[in-house]
């Protein structure tokens, strides 16, 4: 389904660099209102802490002070799942992570605010605590919650542990006995966190007659309105949220932290109130992803061919039940067409912040442990890393670990560029590896609303319900002018608040360019349909015989009537004359996203006298489809690697005996900063997805799937010796040494 | 909170004195940040930045001194400081991002005393004074004796230190930093070491100081590493004689940024290494 476009694959200037390199982009620290007050958020000092009393009067009677709240002033909520989002939120009767809120102040400054923090007296009785995944699903360890085990768990297993899964297909221990080689492995990562430059911030009004509006930095404005008004108990329809420009998310915004908080100092102030987190709580109390132990097993025979492969994963996501190492099982084998394959996930509470989503979540742990173990088996039977993923890539047909069958999917062609590509050749110098791994990412579509005008001066509006994280506005904007035939420039895309369009799921599981691409798609065939008919009334023709050529309406054929084709600008000139306004629109819940392959080759230097790990030289290889904006594209395959580098060799969070997370900031939790990065090439392979018209896979996710087994790769072989845990410090690395 | 820029050092030593927990002014890349952490200011804050000579680089008995309102960019923009003492200028370039380095000051770097502070090793390598004055009048200090310990000097009461003097050299001598950080920049030492050399005309060290950062509560200087390299044309038994001596010299502690093991090992790895670039600045050929 080859197609020839003429605005998909061209690379136009952003629609939002202007306004952000300038400054004038309002993020969700931005915004203010009249008679706005500022809050603050205290916060558990204890890894796990009962509630004894909290005392606010003193904070209250500190003139300025307009609100204090704290658990006790959130009603109870029915839906178990947000009851948590709640309760991490603001505690109720228990601290259960150090960092987590207890209480909160609005006051008319920033400065009385801080000061009535500290007149809040709360009475702590600690309690035992548990931060280490193997230690808190082992039995006896300290509960985090009682009550919440998964079913179906033995007493082999600890409360802590609230859910179970398992994944494949065939019989993997007649085919370990099939092996010349079978290496089991137990792998470690850390937990590390999205990174996003802006902290969290809102701005929220909430009156007494439970009209509301709030502005946020979010991922999907639509589940903040939704999980908002049933904290608070108020119609939907009354709070209007409207998502800020955003600085990054990761997965990380995909849920609420500060929104209820802020909307319930409002109410109780009667005051708008405006909540932006410091980069400490940043750290101490929003989403890390998960941390985990992972034992690997694979039975590999001596041409190659892999005979079984097992996986146990053991996932740590914080203080409140959660059901994420699931995508880490499905994903774990899932590059390769295996008979027998097994993966199983457990998911483990610790006192730790409550894990959130972050880019591809649960995929580059699990992925690490598997594409770990593949390479040590090429190592040991002298095989040719991408030869041997050849030999087993998943291919169109092939059934997956995780059930279903591939349509047309791209790794073996990632692969193939791989090896054919100069990198694969290149020399290595002395002291330097060069790894390979292969990742995987579903892709999601989700429900989408997309709203479209045809202006009279011929210009296009487009409004959709998903906040750009990623360059959606661009891309969506691109296939609206490829859909209508009119230039780029005509076409104008915003994101619209929670009262302008209709529901819209929130920006995740790389689904916007997909999903929105979609229903943009079939808005733009509802308005060209309208088009056509305002052409065969101006023509007095049958609506049937005009056709939509080239941005123009033109009659079928000689015999439907001989006019010259009348432009989409020539048709909105007059259409108060011909029925009034033009627009499309549709709503939907398309479910075909194409799952997205990548392979990445990293050449790495280790200094043998320090154990610092350089990365030398990275290609990126991935199929998306259908690049529809390739430069964003080529950033998103950057971004996905540079955060897995950050999570194999410095990321991580650190924790104490005392439960307290010791590294609160981006000084001692290292992400890489440019210099510690070569450019990173990205190549693009486009094997068009079936399930969309314009061929488009989601993107964002799968590159940060390979990153962590691809340099660990690297690492054994630059200093011929395997580490088995992330992040591969240089103390680490040195110890090996 | 009080703010108030003081006409000169006299003035400064004043406010400092009549009022307690009074913190000076330079750069303030370390006070800003405090103070923005802890929401609360001193009582307090002497801006030391518009007092006349404390902004300049001099020449002085061939060497110079470096006023404490000097930034990290002038220094490295200093071409005749920078060809005499490179690796202090260096290892003040090092402080912070280019931004931070527009307003950071090497005194200021002292005067924060944190053990891992970039500057201090190199000044102590560079046997550099520091002129303090006080209410009793002014002396002048090596920066070694004014280290007490994580964020302490022993500085007495309303002291202020107006100036370091880096010393004039002799031909063939140069000195180098370098420190061990787990990226390429943006971050603290977990090793430091400077290394100061002078050379005869064969080539031979003929006397050296090395200072190890980040190892100890203070950065300290090591007389066995520098008794390692004299007499040496820096071959290997005197490099691994360096770097087991800067090794032992270590007293430093387990933490996020570093074990105590790691550090033990990579002084001696970042001593020698500084030594090798002192040497080939000194005019010596490996």
């Amino acid at each position: 389904m080859k197609q020839d476009f003429k605005i998909l694959g061209t690379r136009p200037i952003r629609p939002d660099g202007l306004e952000k390199v300038t400054g004038k982009a309002m993020f969700g620290a931005d915004k203010s209102a009249t008679g706005m007050l500022h809050a603050r958020i205290l916060r558990s000092p204890h890894a796990h802490a009962e509630i004894v009393s909290i005392d606010t009067s003193k904070a209250e009677a500190l003139a300025g002070v307009k609100a204090v709240i704290t658990g006790a002033d959130f009603d109870e909520v029915e839906n178990r799942w947000t009851r948590y989002t709640m309760q991490n939120c603001m505690a109720q009767g228990r601290a259960l992570y150090d960092g987590h809120a207890v209480a909160a102040v609005a006051a008319t400054s920033k400065k009385i605010a801080a000061e009535a923090l500290k007149l809040i007296e709360v009475e702590y009785k600690t309690l035992p605590h548990v931060t280490d995944v193997d230690e808190a699903m082992r039995p006896g360890a300290p509960l985090v919650h009682e009550g919440v085990k998964g079913r179906k768990l033995g007493d082999d297993v600890s409360g802590n542990t609230v859910g179970y899964y398992s994944f494949g297909h065939g019989d993997i221990e007649a085919g370990f006995t099939k092996a010349d080689k079978v290496i089991e492995r137990n792998f470690k990562t850390a937990a590390t966190h999205q990174g996003y430059i802006e902290p969290q911030a809102c701005l929220a009004d909430l009156g007494a007659d439970g009209r509301g509006e709030l502005w946020c930095s979010t991922q999907g404005h639509y589940m903040v309105r939704e999980v908002c008004s049933e904290i608070l108990g108020i119609d939907a329809s009354q709070l209007r949220v409207t998502a800020s420009e955003i600085g990054g998310g990761f997965g990380g915004k995909t849920t609420v932290f500060i929104e209820p908080v802020a909307l319930k100092l409002s109410q109780k102030s009667g005051k708008p109130v405006k909540l932006v987190m410091s980069r400490e709580e940043v750290f101490r109390a929003t989403g890390p992803t998960m941390s985990a132990s992972m034992d690997v097993k694979i039975g590999m025979d001596k041409n190659g061919k892999i005979t079984a492969g097992h996986a146990k994963l053991r996932y740590q996501g914080g203080a409140f039940p959660y059901n994420m190492v699931m995508m880490g099982a499905m994903s774990a084998f899932a590059c390769y067409d295996l008979e027998n394959v097994q993966s199983e996930g457990w998911d483990v509470m610790t006192n730790r912040p409550k894990m959130i989503s972050y880019r591809a979540p649960g995929a580059p742990m699990a992925t690490y442990g598997v594409e770990s173990v593949i390479d040590e088996l090429c190592q040991k039977l002298g095989l040719d890393p991408i030869e041997v993923r050849l030999k087993n890539a998943a291919r169109e047909g092939s059934k997956s670990s995780y059930g279903p069958t591939y349509k047309a999917i791209g790794l073996v062609e990632a692969l193939e560029a791989a090896k054919a590509h100069p990198h694969y050749a290149a020399p290595l110098p002395a002291n330097t590896g060069r790894g390979v791994a292969c990742g995987f990412w579903f892709n999601f579509g989700g429900q989408v609303s997309v709203s479209m005008a045809i202006n009279t001066d011929g210009t296009v509006n487009l409004i959709e319900g998903n906040p750009d994280i990623g360059g959606s506005r661009a891309s969506i904007s691109m296939m609206a002018a490829e859909a209508l035939g009119i230039p780029f420039e005509r076409v104008r895309t915003i994101v619209g608040d929670t009262a302008s369009v209709g529901f819209s799921d929130v920006t995740d599981g790389s689904r916007v360019t997909f999903a929105v691409g979609i229903a943009t798609i079939n808005a733009a065939k509802a308005a060209i349909k309208e088009l056509c008919k305002r052409a065969a009334m101006i023509w007095e023709i049958d609506a049937e015989a005009v056709e939509w050529v080239d941005g123009a309406a033109q009659p079928t054929g000689h015999n439907a009537g001989n006019f010259p084709p009348m432009s989409l600008a020539e048709i909105a000139a007059t259409s108060g004359k011909t029925g009034g306004p033009i627009a499309g629109h549709h709503e939907g819940a398309p479910d075909k996203a194409g799952v997205s392959f990548g392979v990445h080759l990293v050449d790495v230097e280790v200094d043998p006298e320090t154990g610092f790990t350089s990365i030398k030289r990275y290609t990126a290889f991935q199929d998306v489809g259908k690049a529809i904006h390739p430069a964003y594209v080529e950033g998103q395959i950057q971004g996905g690697a540079v955060q897995g580098i950050g999570w194999a060799l410095s990321e991580e969070y650190i924790y104490g005996e005392d439960g307290r997370l010791q590294n609160p900031g981006f000084l001692d939790y290292r992400i890489p900063v440019a210099s510690d990065l070569p450019m990173i090439d990205a190549v693009i392979i486009e094997v068009p997805n079936p399930g969309h018209p314009y061929g488009v896979r989601g993107c964002g996710e799968t590159a940060i799937v390979p990153p962590l087994a691809a340099i660990s790769n690297g690492v054994a072989q630059a200093i011929g010796k395997r580490l088995f845990e992330l992040p591969m410090s240089p103390p680490k690395i040195l110890k090996a040494l | 909170m009080r703010y108030v820029v003081a006409k000169d050092s006299r003035d400064a030593v004043a406010l400092l004195g009549e009022t307690a927990g009074a913190r000076v002014l330079a750069g303030g890349t370390d006070l800003l940040v405090q103070m923005k952490l802890s929401e609360t200011g001193p009582a307090l804050l002497v801006d030391i930045k518009r007092i006349p000579g404390m902004g300049d680089i001099i020449e002085e008995e061939g060497g110079f001194r470096i006023g404490a309102a000097v930034s990290g960019a002038e220094m490295g923009a200093h071409a005749a400081l920078k060809a005499q003492w490179p690796g202090v200028v260096e290892a003040v370039e090092l402080i912070g991002s280019a931004q931070v380095q527009g307003r950071a000051t090497m005194v200021g770097n002292l005067c924060n005393a944190s053990p891992a502070a970039d500057s201090v090793p190199a000044m102590l390598a560079a046997a550099a004074l520091a002129r303090i004055e006080g209410p009793e009048g002014v002396r002048d200090v090596p920066v070694v004796e004014l280290l007490a310990g994580p964020g302490k000097l022993h500085l007495a009461d309303a002291e202020l230190i107006t100036s370091i003097f880096l010393p004039a050299r002799v031909p063939q001598s140069a000195d180098a930093y370098l420190r061990f950080i787990p990226r390429t920049e943006m971050d603290i030492a977990v090793v430091g070491a400077a290394v100061s050399l002078e050379l005869d005309e064969n080539g031979v060290i003929k006397a050296a100081r090395v200072a190890l950062g980040a190892v100890a509560p203070t950065a300290r200087l090591v007389p066995e590493a520098e008794n390692a390299l004299v007499g040496t044309k820096l071959d290997a038994s005197a490099l691994a004689a360096c770097a087991a001596a800067s090794s032992a010299a270590c007293a430093p502690i387990d933490d996020k940024r570093g074990t105590v093991e790691y550090r033990t090992k990579v002084a001696g790895v970042m001593a020698t290494r500084a030594a090798k670039i002192a040497y080939i600045r000194a005019g010596g050929t490996l």
